[in-house]
């Protein structure tokens, strides 16, 4: 019995669009499996046909050599199969106890047993170093722990075998380093893990053995030890990818935003901006680094209207725009693509096609005194969803139906089409494939060429000292250095990022 | 099965499963279930006069279930078409019998003043939604009891002198048609109907075609990236309750200017704005489905009255069986409702 599952020459289909065409997965026990592919490949319809979500046109499965008919999730379950969705699944009203035990209630005389479950959550968080608290609220944890919560769920219910869909894409690195140390207990204690990721350095760091799908097809399965990053990136695309971007020297200009002693608080009443300066001229790309909470939620919520600032000054091109409404704002020239694409950046039941037009419905040609123009607005979107190739079915498929990296671009193209003065990029190639990431980064350079400021938001590294032209710092909600990311390292923005004292040499680089 | 098609087939499985239990019912309970639905059929298609009827009694159920429907699309739950229906009644009847004007300004005044009382009533609830986060299904369960209560005060001593009932309303402020009349033996239609189909055409409109449609029911779906969007969301909010209550206003005109031409002391709800919330169901939230199920409500409705005249069955069995057809209905949306609201919350 060497596989513990084994998908067969899968196919699923969604009205005549093929997601999985004879689609092949083998794990074995006890091994990290990553599964990787581009986005839209077809990787999450794959796992959800293993949880049960979708029944599949084709195809076998087993589990532990056994043919099984996995026809809903309570089956998978019962299997042994846990899955940490790409989008969390979790009631935010609720406790973490109450999220877990969520339709598999323990009762004592029909009450729910709230006491022995939380007891029984604890243990499991502290066997595999989880570190939940069993009461806390949903709402009141951050998205790292929520995903923990997540797992937590899985292995509540006696999973064996589990699936995490994109588990990085919303973590901060920190974050990360503890996931993967939590993946690695979870195989000593003898589970199974399938991991989709796009992030290659993660696979060639946890993974045994990966298998590769291209546009809904099985390429085929390799060991990571006999692999390499570029392989592997080719193997997904199809052809050579480059990591680095190739970029002009920057050639700022006048400033086009203006940030001035600006004062936010938070949801809870916490001054998390606290008289932040920051300018962005145009042709230039400045990347704000920073660990998650620091004021960077606010600061772009301030900017972008969908939250009131205490007080300060932000300036587009000399305009006052603090505190205007997202609308007035967005018509002076600022473009924002936001950091929860579920929750910001798109209706998720409208079609791809309208939302294409989210902003922008109101005027010519998309509609005329208040009459929609939906000829207009379909031939629109069916421009950007070539442009950008986002892949779905077609322009009227629902935004929820597309995948998780489709949707990303969709909005990054509508975005950037609207050719703003200052586009600020929040976390813009999260969830995107190593084309995609590359592809982005150009659009986000091609903009700064043609004098446009961008202003990108960033938990990686790599991501800002890549594009960046100027990184600023931020920590508890200042600016406490400015620095050119030609003459710094990842271990001094560490530093710096951790509030090791401001950096008097930042003045000097290029303010 | 594509969505339009089950869309179609759950309301006709419901009906149908409806008259199925009734039938079962009526066996049981020893009464001749044949007899029963010939006696349903004929009270409300046997005879133009009944037909007449039929279609005097789906013009408010067409309004009432486009008002339901419409803040339902966009994302609210409006419990207060009653209320909202019997003010509107009240202000027409009030505008009916207070002046004296030629028909053409007096009739629309009419009609304006039901649909400013409906929209100012439902105001209420939106706005405190907007404003303060109140859910609307309280208020507007509590606006249902003021507005009982409120329109009987006035009519007992603004509209009579402690009467039970308003004076008739003028000829120039009435609905009623001579010619309907006489074309359907003297039954109360009246030109009414030719209002709520405008309406439903006019929703159909609204929210498919226009950009404000666009707006309400994309604040619906996602207020977060409605506001994301550039879109007003608490004036949104208050629109759609302000729409949803113009068309439930309208409905209390049809009552008021059509069907009674007076408005007498209600000692309870008149049903007509519950039963507006299945017929919404039953018509799938849609214009077109609202129109198709209020002509079925009509139907049983005033078909039923025939029941025991004609088969014996008595008036609570009728009842049943009509609940028993919503209730099909009902659950099936009400569940299919459940699931959508508890995924959009679960999602994180
Ligand atoms: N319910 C659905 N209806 C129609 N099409 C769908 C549905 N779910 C997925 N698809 C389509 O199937 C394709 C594969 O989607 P899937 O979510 O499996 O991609 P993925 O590999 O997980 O991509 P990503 O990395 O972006 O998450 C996409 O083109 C998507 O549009
Ligand atoms: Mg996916």
């Amino acid at each position: 019995m060497e596989y513990v599952i084994e998908m067969l020459n899968i196919r699923k289909e969604f009205s005549g669009f093929v997601a999985n065409d004879n689609i092949t997965l083998q794990v074995k026990k006890g091994e990290i499996h990553a599964l990787l592919g581009e986005n839209g490949a077809g990787k999450s319809t794959l796992m959800n046909v293993l949880f049960g979500l979708y029944q599949p046109e084709q195809g076998e499965i087993k589990v532990k050599g056994k043919p099984v008919n996995i026809t809903n999730p309570n089956i998978a379950n019962d299997l042994g199969i846990g899955m940490v969705h790409q989008h969390f699944m979790l009631v935010d009203t609720f406790s973490v106890t109450e999220n877990i035990i969520l339709g598999m209630e323990t009762t004592k005389g029909g009450v729910i047993d709230i006491r022995t479950a939380e007891e029984e959550v604890r243990k499991i968080s502290e066997r595999y170093g989880l570190a939940v608290d069993p009461q806390a609220k949903i709402s009141d944890i951050s998205v790292g722990m929520q995903q923990r919560v997540e797992i937590l769920k899985t292995l509540y219910r006696g999973a064996e075998i589990l699936i995490f869909d994109e588990p990085t894409a919303v973590l901060t690195p920190q974050e990360i380093k503890e996931l993967i140390q939590i993946l690695r207990t979870l195989i000593k204690e003898g589970k199974s893990i399938i991991l989709i990721t796009h992030k290659l350095k993660e696979i060639m760091e946890v993974c045994d053995r990966v298998t590769v799908i291209r546009k809904g097809k099985g390429i085929g399965t390799v060991n990571v030890s006999e692999t390499n990053p570029n392989e592997l990136a080719s193997l997904m695309v199809g052809r050579d990818v480059v990591f680095t971007t190739d970029k002009s020297e920057a050639n700022p200009a006048g400033d086009v935003l203006k940030i001035k002693g600006l004062a936010v608080k938070d949801s809870r009443g916490v001054q998390a901006v606290r008289g932040l300066d920051l300018s962005v001229r145009a042709g230039e790309i400045v990347g704000i680094a920073g660990v998650d909470g620091n004021g960077q939620t606010e600061l772009i919520e301030a900017i972008t209207g969908l939250r009131k600032a205490e007080s300060g000054s932000v300036k587009i091109k000399g305009k006052e725009i603090l505190n205007l409404t997202p609308r007035k704002i967005t018509e002076s020239g600022l473009a924002h693509i936001p950091q929860d694409r579920h929750k910001h950046g798109l209706v998720l039941n409208y079609p791809i096609g309208e939302n294409m037009v989210l902003q922008t419905y109101y005027k010519s040609p998309f509609s005329k005194s208040g009459v929609m123009n939906f000829k207009n607005i379909y031939d629109k979107a069916r421009k950007l969803i070539k442009e950008y190739d986002v892949r779905t079915p077609n322009e009227f498929t629902p935004a929820r139906a597309l995948s998780g990296g489709n949707q990303q671009k969709a909005i990054i193209g509508r975005e950037v089409d609207r050719d703003p003065e200052i586009l600020i990029a929040a976390q813009p190639t999260r969830g995107l494939d190593v084309g995609a990431i590359e592809f982005i980064h150009k659009r986000l350079i091609e903009q700064r060429d043609k004098g446009k400021a961008v202003l990108l938001i960033s938990f990686e590294l790599d991501e800002i000292m890549n594009v960046s032209d100027r990184i600023a710092v931020i920590y508890e909600g200042e600016i406490v250095a400015i620095v050119n990311p030609k003459e710094t390292t990842e271990q001094e923005l560490g530093l710096l990022m951790a509030g090791s004292k401001r950096k008097e040499a930042g003045e000097e680089t290029n303010v | 099965m594509s969505n339009r098609t089950k869309n179609i087939l759950v309301p006709v499985i419901a009906v149908l499963l409806g008259i199925l239990v009734g039938t079962i019912i009526m066996v049981a309970s020893g009464y001749d279930a044949a007899a029963g639905y010939t006696a349903l059929w004929n009270g409300a298609f046997g005879d133009v006069y009944f037909t007449g009827e039929v279609i005097r009694q789906v013009t408010p159920y067409i309004l009432a279930g486009l008002a339901v429907a419409f803040a339902f699309r966009t994302g609210l739950f409006n419990i207060g078409v009653e209320g909202q229906l019997i003010v509107g009644w009240l202000a027409a009847v009030w505008v009916g019998v207070s002046f004296d004007l030629p028909k053409v300004i007096h009739l629309p005044l009419a009609i304006l003043a039901a649909a400013a009382a409906g929209a100012l009533w439902a105001f209420i609830p939106g706005y405190l939604k907007a404003k303060f986060r109140v859910h609307e299904v309280i208020v507007t369960i509590m606006m249902n009891y003021v507005a009982l209560h409120v329109t009987n005060n006035v009519i007992r001593t603004v509209l009579s002198e402690g009467k039970e009932r308003s004076e008739n309303i003028a000829d120039t402020a009435s609905l009623r048609s001579p010619f309907f009349e006489g074309l359907t033996e003297y039954s109360r239609l009246h030109w009414g109907i030719f209002i709520a189909v405008i309406c439903a055409i006019l929703m159909w409109f609204i929210l498919e075609k226009t950009t404000k449609g666009f707006e309400l029911r994309a604040v619906g779906f996602n207020e977060h990236a409605s506001q994301y969007a550039g879109m007003n969301v608490k004036n949104n909010i208050i629109l759609s309750m302000v729409i949803s209550g113009t068309f439930a206003g309208l409905a209390g005109a049809m009552e008021g200017l059509g069907t009674f031409g007076y408005t007498a002391i209600k000692s309870g709800f008149t049903g007509v704005g519950f039963d507006g919330i299945a017929v919404a169901l039953l018509g799938g939230n849609t214009a077109i489905g609202v129109v198709l199920a209020a002509f079925l409500f009509g139907s049983l409705k005033v078909g039923a009255l025939n029941m025991p005249l004609e088969a014996g069955i008595p008036n609570e069995l009728v009842d049943i069986i009509i609940a028993l057809i919503i209730f099909f209905v009902a659950s099936s949306y009400i569940i299919r409702w459940f699931i959508q609201r508890m995924s959009k919350k679960g999602v994180k």
